[in-house]
């Protein structure tokens, strides 16, 4: 700090307001020093006006002795000079001394106060008991000497005159007298600041206004303004002081703006003089009175007066503990006054600017670290490293101005323009001058010699990159860094320019700053080129050449560079391998044929697209993919994988990152998913057990990704080292030349053996150059496969149907199979499937790509056992097909033959017939055994037919008479005519079926049944059992009469003879003529056997009775199931009948009708009863009584009956129970149903009228 | 008035860029990238503190004696985002949107 002798007033914040001290000086010097310590010991409220916030202010004051030199002048705008307040002192207690002298000598005071116009005042009039006890005798009431002042000066303002009490005693009433003095003081200088500065401020106000008019300065304003920040400061406010500098500033960076936008003031002319000194800014001083003087005298410069703003600002801004906004304000400051001295043209010397912002940037930091510690400045480099950096860059441009930076060192006219600039720095200041690292020391030691120069930039700029780097900034650090390359680059030091460049793009790479990258990587270019890296040169050139960022020249100057080493004649081992990426892509790949699977020997054709890169078309010597062989074990079945594997099967198109270094797109942030298809067959039958879809690249989506990882872009900052892999087999294309844009090339692969082949690399050769793309992704491969020949059958039109000629379709599909001339395929023979012989019979020839390729006849040959079918010659992988007629034989109903044996020693299978759960036709599984001239083995393959039809036969009867019905369902979906339908008999040829069919040709629609009748007639003897077949002819419909086709149906009919006729007979009540509802009426059921016993009827279930007559046992059962009647006591019985024609039996039964009408009979059931006695020996065959179930009868009939249930159990005992040593063990009686036809029922669905109970009124009408 | 017109990418990759003195080209975009440290610090900063205090308004970015940055033009990139064919993440190509910075620009020749 500094001190002024020589002027009154003090310059530093040492200064406090001044208060006058009038009267009786002796007394204010014995109270000075109290009252300065207490002055400023409590706090004040200081409301202002406009509205600012209260202040709480601790006073201080500089007492000073009272002289009207000191009162200001009319127009003195002073503030710091300003009396504030006003004090008249006195200790008079002598009315006399006051009327002679003191009043006098306040009479003055008040005048001269008064002519001032100043109205701050007050009288402090100081009572001590010593004064009272030496004046006892003139001693008057105290108050009348306070009282005459205030009435002699304090008109109406009684609290101008003030009363300390004992002021050196140590008393209560001392200090209390103190405090209300203190009290006023503070009060009264608030007072007088508020009044005083509120003037100031509206006078400068005023002023302010006035600055349009013509005449007006800045300068002069600045002053005025600048008065008030100093009031401001000597009042500690220092906020209130910044403030004053900012609007200052505020208004002076308006007019630069408004001088740049045509509004000129005249008072900026002095700003705009041409810049002399550019010695930097100057923090260490508070006032800068050098370039304040300067300002007032309005010849300051603007850097001066920016200079002395900012240093104004700084000090009050450290005042406020702000150093961290000195350092941002400073940036901005020194950016500012660049471009204000721009803007107002102010001639400067090149390189002065340099000189004063990079002196600036180091005086601020300097006065930065002189107010904090190192861990401060640690941890706030965010603010300062702006400054270094600049200051790095302005050492740097004024290194390369003074010819420091070249490799040669200054020139003379460099040494010149050094000593220019080093003269306008002046001298150092005398704050410096002892300090041994200055600013302006460093500069001109920086200036002085090229080492010097180097040690101070590299200083800086480590500085600066830790810095930056400390805070995370690496983009700038990197610029910084990148910056230094280019410092590096001229000194000729290439190695360390090249490092700081290649982490500069490796930054711009990943972000995708494409014009950057360029820049830098030409300037890594040129680093490569000087150090003789030829490989990593070209690969950059390479990347140069097809950069869309340069012009056409330059990138073709770098494609030349290329294609001149590749020219070169050299060795080879000289040969240099770039990687691909940056010479062409690979944009896509296509197969010929597209399924990119061929058999073994075929040609395919690979299509690559190429989209060169380069500016001019280039010669390629080579282009070459190198292939994987793998030998395919899964054999024939590789065909369809390929083809399903890729959407758009045979072309591969592959994602390229964008060209240059464009953005990475977002493609670029996953790849897509690639997913398969896969089957689980089994292995026995290739039937599918599970199937599902697998992602065959997780490995690639599902990898971690890396929050900083930059995209992958093709634009490696150093390329990958690629090797090209030298594989067995190779795509080659000879001489090709590349023109800038897409290229098409056609390889020819090989296809020998048979397996997978995937393309691996691919490499383009130039001369001595290779660029190779190391793998080719997404993976491209195409399959080679080899295949057994295939021989399938499959039907024209489904369902085949049996019965009728069906065309059937035989594929041969020839795989690696030639097939010659004189092959033929022998086909065995079977009864039930002959092979119609047809006329002609074409077979067409069709190549793997399913175009027709050829048509022939074929000659087939048939023989006892065997078809022999003559191929006509066939080329490998080509598929053979033709048609033949077969006709399945419908088998007829219990045909059983024999098994044979085929033609080839083969066990005959029957075709075995079956039902199918799609159908309701009969299915029939026809074998056929082929013997092919590719394989020992023959062939077996199977046809499913369907029977169109279903029959059933049944016997019916009347009386003796016997008839066959034969039932001919349809159950296919064609309409067939039945023709020649004809019933025989094998065994009785005396035996007549008389058809009772009349329609020669009968429509049996589809799901529609054809009935036929016969009556059997014959002469002697029925025969018990009948040997039936059934025989028609059916064509489909509106078919040749030649399409007729024999259909036969074999059936048995056994026990057909009526051996029982039964009556039955209702009688009316007793003198009733008809049946009355409610009533009993009489049953009388008659049975009657009809035949003599046949033989095996004896032996069967006959016994002899005692009495030697031949009887037989027989149950009968009444039984009502729609419940009309009611069966009144026994509804069964055992009847046991002689086994003699025309032997009765009758049976009387009691029932009841339960309802009106003619109500049918009740059922009458006659079962043979078979006694336990009986041997059981015979089971009924299953097979002759299908359609009687003796359980299902019982279940029907005696149901309910109470009394018949031990039989029927018994009964269903024995029918179901089938070990026969259980029948002998509890030996039952049981009941077996006769026949159909053995039983006839004489009043079967007869019906008897029953009248009403009686008049019954109740009539129940069922409407359906 | 604008000199040069930045829309980045929150990868940090430039979406849109255009300078008007084209000839200096190169600079803006070194400034413009180095800029994104000052864009990132201001970035987490407001990450950092809680609350919604989404100020688009980034503030003075990166200051140089020539030129001053700041991050505007908000509402026009809402509008291209808001194209249904564009694909976020790609660089903008819009006559619109283009006219708008052109409007932002200097027009100096």
């Amino acid at each position: 700090m500094e001190c002024q002798e020589e002027k009154p007033i003090i310059y530093t914040m040492e200064n406090k307001p001044i208060v006058t001290c009038a009267g009786d000086q002796g007394l204010f010097t014995s109270l000075y020093t109290s009252l300065a310590q207490q002055l400023p010991r409590e706090p004040m409220e200081w409301r202002r006006t406009y509205g600012r916030a209260p202040k709480m202010i601790h006073l201080e004051a500089n007492f000073v002795q009272f002289k009207e030199e000191l009162l200001p002048k009319e127009g003195n705008k002073a503030l710091l000079t300003f009396p504030f307040l006003h004090i008249y002192w006195t200790d008079c207690c002598d009315t006399e001394a006051y009327k002679s002298t003191v009043k006098e000598d306040m009479m003055r005071w008040q005048n001269s106060l008064r002519t001032h116009g100043s109205a701050d005042w007050v009288i402090i009039v100081v009572e001590t008991n010593d004064t009272k006890k030496k004046n006892k005798t003139n001693i008057l009431p105290r108050s009348s000497i306070v009282d005459k002042i205030r009435s002699d000066f304090c008109n109406k303002q009684n609290d101008r005159c003030v009363v300390l009490s004992d002021p050196l005693k140590d008393s209560s009433r001392s200090q209390e007298s103190w405090n209300s003095l203190l009290l006023k003081l503070r009060t009264l200088l608030l007072m007088s600041f508020t009044k005083n500065l509120g003037r100031f401020e509206d006078d400068m106000r005023t002023l302010r206004e006035k600055r349009t008019q013509p005449g007006w300065s800045f300068c002069e304003y600045f002053m005025v303004q600048e008065e008030l920040a100093f009031v401001f400061e000597m009042l500690q406010q220092f906020e209130d002081a910044l403030v004053q500098y900012d609007e200052l500033d505020a208004l002076f960076t308006q007019y630069v703006l408004n001088f740049g936008a045509g509004d000129t003031a005249n008072w900026l002319g002095s700003f705009c003089a041409p810049v002399r000194s550019w010695s930097g800014l100057l923090l260490r001083r508070p006032i800068d009175m050098e370039k304040r003087d300067g300002i007032q005298r309005g010849e300051a410069s603007l850097l001066d007066l920016r200079s002395y703003l900012f240093s104004r600002q700084c000090t009050l801004l450290i005042f406020l503990q702000r150093p961290w906004e000195v350092t941002q304000r400073a940036l901005e400051l020194l950016h500012n006054c660049v471009q204000e001295l721009r803007l107002l043209e102010v001639s400067v010397l090149e390189g002065a600017l340099d000189c004063w912002v990079f002196l600036s940037c180091l005086e601020v930091l300097h006065r930065i670290e002189g107010c904090c510690d190192q861990a401060q400045l640690a941890a706030n480099c965010s603010h300062t490293v702006g400054l270094w950096a600049y200051a790095t860059d302005k050492l740097k441009s004024l290194g390369e101005l003074c010819g420091l930076v070249s490799e040669k060192g200054p020139t003379s006219e460099d040494l010149n323009r050094t000593v220019d600039l080093l003269a306008g720095l002046g001298d150092e200041r005398p704050e410096t001058v002892n300090s041994l690292q200055s600013p302006y020391k460093k500069l001109k030691e920086a200036l002085s010699s090229v080492e010097a120069f180097e040690r101070h930039y590299l200083e800086l700029s480590h500085a600066a990159m830790e810095m930056y780097r400390a805070i995370g900034r690496l983009r700038s650090a990197r610029l910084v860094g990148k910056s230094l390359a280019e410092f590096y680059m001229r000194k000729g030091d290439r190695e360390r320019a090249e490092t700081f460049l290649q982490e500069a793009l490796k930054s711009y790479v990943s972000e995708g700053w494409s014009l950057p990258v360029t820049h830098t990587r030409k300037q890594i270019a040129e680093c490569q080129k000087l150090l003789g890296r030829t490989e990593d040169y070209l690969q950059t050139s390479a990347l140069l050449a097809g950069d869309v960022n340069l012009t056409t020249e330059e990138r073709k100057h770098f494609c030349q560079e290329i294609l001149t080493f590749a020219g070169k004649s050299g060795d080879h081992s000289n040969k240099v391998t770039l990687s691909m990426g940056v010479f062409a892509q690979l944009t896509r790949l296509q197969f010929h044929p597209a399924t990119a699977s061929v058999h073994s020997g075929a040609i395919l054709q690979v299509e690559l697209t190429l989209r060169c890169l380069m500016p001019v078309s280039v010669h390629i010597q080579q282009v070459a993919a190198s292939i994987h062989f793998d030998v395919d074990h899964g054999g024939t079945h590789g065909r369809s994988k390929g083809a399903q594997r890729q959407t758009n099967p045979g072309t591969v198109e592959f994602i390229q990152g964008n060209s240059s270094a464009g953005p990475p797109s977002s493609s670029a942030a996953g790849p897509s998913l690639e997913l398969d298809e896969i089957q689980d067959r089994s292995p026995s039958d290739n039937s599918l057990n599970s199937t599902g879809v697998v992602c065959k690249n997780t490995h690639l989506i599902m990898r971690r990704h890396d929050s900083n990882s930059p995209p992958d872009t093709p634009n490696c900052v150093s390329p990958p080292t690629v090797a090209m892999k030298e594989g067995a087999q190779m795509l080659k294309v000879q001489d090709v030349k590349l023109e800038p844009g897409n290229n098409s090339i056609i390889f020819t692969a090989p296809s020998g053996q048979p397996g997978t082949y995937t393309l691996r690399q691919l490499c383009a050769t130039v001369g001595q150059v290779q660029f190779v793309l190391p793998h080719i992704y997404p993976s491209v491969q195409y399959e080679v496969y080899s295949q057994e020949p295939q021989l399938t059958v499959e039907p024209l039109s489904e369902p085949l149907l049996a019965g009728l000629p069906q065309m059937v379709k035989f594929t041969l599909l020839t795989g690696h199979y030639a097939v010659k001339k004189g092959d033929a395929l022998q086909l065995s023979n079977t009864d039930t499937m002959p092979i119609l012989p047809s006329t002609s019979c074409t077979a067409r020839t069709s190549n793997p790509a399913a175009e027709l390729v050829g048509e022939s006849v074929l000659s087939i040959q048939s023989s006892d056992k065997v078809t022999s079918i003559s191929l006509p010659p066939t080329p490998p992988y080509h598929t053979l097909e033709f048609q033949l007629e077969v006709l399945c034989i419908i088998p007829s109903g219990s045909d059983r033959p024999a098994n044979e044996r085929l033609t080839n020693g083969e066990v005959r299978h029957r075709p075995r017939s079956y039902s199918h759960p799609d159908t309701p036709m009969t299915a029939i599984d026809q074998r056929m055994s082929i013997d092919c001239p590719w394989s020992i083995y023959s062939t077996l393959l199977a046809l499913t037919f369907y029977i169109p039809f279903k029959t059933k036969h049944s016997l019916l009867s009347a009386g003796n008479r016997k008839y066959i019905q034969v039932c001919v369902q349809n159950v296919s979906d064609v309409n067939f005519t039945l023709a020649e339908v004809k019933l025989t008999e094998k065994q009785h040829a005396s035996l007549e079926l008389q058809s009772l069919n009349t329609k020669e040709q009968q429509l049996l629609c589809s799901k529609h049944s054809v009935f036929c009748l016969w009556e059997v007639r014959w002469k002697d003897d029925l025969p018990s059992c009948l040997q039936c077949v059934f025989s028609a002819n059916f064509s489909p419909l509106n078919q040749d009469v030649s399409a007729f086709k024999p259909f036969h149906y074999q059936f048995q009919l056994e026990r057909v003879t009526t051996l029982y006729s039964v009556r039955a007979e209702i009688l009316p009540p007793a003198g009733e003529q008809h049946c009355r509802s409610g009533f009993l009426c009489g049953l009388e059921v008659c049975i009657t056997r009809l035949t003599e016993p046949a033989e095996g009827e004896m032996a069967e279930e006959s016994k002899t009775d005692t009495d030697g007559l031949k009887t037989t046992k027989l149950m009968y059962e009444v039984a009502d199931s729609s419940s009309n009647w009611a069966v009144c006591g026994k509804s069964s019985g055992m009847v046991s009948m002689p086994m003699t024609a025309n032997a009765t039996h009758k049976v009387q039964i009691e029932v009841m009708p339960l309802f009106a009408g003619h109500l049918p009979f009740p059922k009458i059931k006659v079962l043979k009863y078979l006694p336990h006695t009986a041997a059981v020996a015979i089971q009924p065959d299953p097979d002759s009584c299908v359609e009687n179930d003796s359980l299902s009868l019982l279940d029907k009939t005696l149901d309910d009956q109470g009394d018949t249930a031990s039989i029927r159990s018994r009964g269903s005992v024995h029918s179901v129970g089938s070990g026969d040593q259980q029948q002998k063990g509890v030996a039952m009686p049981r009941l077996e149903p006769f026949s159909p036809g053995q039983v006839f029922n004489h009043s079967h669905a007869r019906q008897v009228l029953v009248l009403p109970a009686t008049d019954d009124h109740i009539m129940e009408v069922n409407a359906t | 008035m604008a000199v040069c017109i930045a829309v980045i990418a929150k990868e940090n990759y430039p979406l849109y860029i255009r300078s008007v003195p084209t000839q200096n080209e190169l600079k803006f975009h070194y400034t413009v990238h180095t800029s994104l440290d000052v864009v990132e610090e201001k970035i987490s900063a407001v990450g950092k503190s809680l609350g919604d205090q989404r100020e688009l308004y980034l503030g003075l970015l990166y200051p140089t004696e020539d030129y001053k940055m700041f991050r505007k033009l908000h509402n026009s990139f809402t509008d291209v985002m808001c194209n249904p064919f564009h694909n976020p993440g790609d660089t903008i190509q819009s006559k619109a949107f283009d006219g708008i910075v052109s409007g932002m620009m200097v027009q100096t020749g």
